[in-house]
């Protein structure tokens, strides 16, 4: 008997009422909507898998640290040496995996395992900065810059995108709530009275 | 508060790293070592005063091992090199005691 496809259930459920209330003043706090998330491992020096995923991805596997790809509506985040993250429309898992069959690779499924903030607004890096330890000027974070570190203590992918107006926090579900309390708390002197 | 050089991430906190002991102890085979040689693999360190190899792991970041020359005495970083790598000669790399 087939099952009916879970609905994904935001872990931010809860704060949308105070998430609604944080979309003035100089930085503002929006929770990205799910998305399909593939945590992709390969060899790095397998020229022919790194080009049979580009191929499926539009987008070649960032191989320097602390960057990302982005190609239309996907992302391509640095995890590691051998290991990405890649964000977008759902089913392209099977894609991969069919374009990388007999590469020695991993492809998991890690659409549930996250949440995705963006922090956006004149104020946004004043914010990251009373929590996080890297220099987040964009002369050593330019717009495209991916990092994993701690935010707040907790263990988040931090990414600066293209344009360089928002920063998307990624970060485990079971500390999204807590994230996502302690912005909110660190945005409040940058709200309107 | 250590500032460590992931081998790919770059500068980092320490809070960022677990640390994984002392580095380039070879386990010896257990059908061929005596109690004694065993123990000595478990639980005998060199404890130096001075440059120290030892392992680290960025936890929060990429999550990779690697090796680093740590001087014991001011908690200088003195190396970082891979896993697998031999232990690079630095000035004033010979430790005392030990």
């Amino acid at each position: 008997m087939a099952e009916a496809p879970a609905t994904p259930r935001s872990p931010l459920a809860g704060l949308a009422g105070a998430l609604a209330g944080a979309q003035a003043g100089g930085v503002t706090l929006t929770e990205r909507p799910a998305r399909a998330r593939l945590n992709l491992r390969l060899d790095p020096e397998d020229e022919e898998a790194l080009a049979a995923a580009a191929a499926v991805l539009g987008a070649a596997l960032p191989l320097a640290p602390n960057t990302a790809a982005s190609a239309g509506d996907r992302t391509v985040l640095w995890l590691g040496p051998d290991e990405w993250l890649v964000t977008g429309p759902a089913a392209e898992a099977d894609m991969l995996t069919g374009a990388l069959a007999g590469r020695h690779h991993a492809i998991t499924d890690v659409s549930a395992m996250y949440a995705t903030l963006a922090l956006s607004g004149a104020n946004a890096r004043e914010v990251l900065m009373k929590g996080c330890r890297l220099d987040l000027h964009p002369r050593a974070f330019a717009a495209g810059t991916c990092v994993q570190t701690a935010l707040a203590r907790a263990q988040v992918i931090l990414h600066r995108s293209g344009n360089g107006q928002t920063y998307e926090i990624t970060v485990r579900n079971s500390f999204s709530v807590y994230l996502a309390t302690w912005l909110l708390d660190a945005m409040a002197e940058y709200r309107p009275a | 508060m250590l500032w460590i050089d992931c081998p790919w991430c770059g500068a980092r906190p320490e809070t960022e790293y677990r640390y994984g002991g002392e580095a380039h102890i070879a386990r010896p085979d257990p059908a061929a070592t005596d109690d004694a040689g065993w123990a000595d693999y478990l639980f005998m360190r060199t404890n130096p005063k001075g440059v120290h190899a030892e392992r680290w792991m960025h936890r929060e970041g990429c999550r990779r091992w690697f090796n680093v020359l740590r001087s014991t005495v001011n908690n200088e970083v003195l190396a970082v090199y891979p896993m697998g790598a031999p232990r690079p000669d630095v000035p004033g790399g010979e430790a005392e005691g030990g």
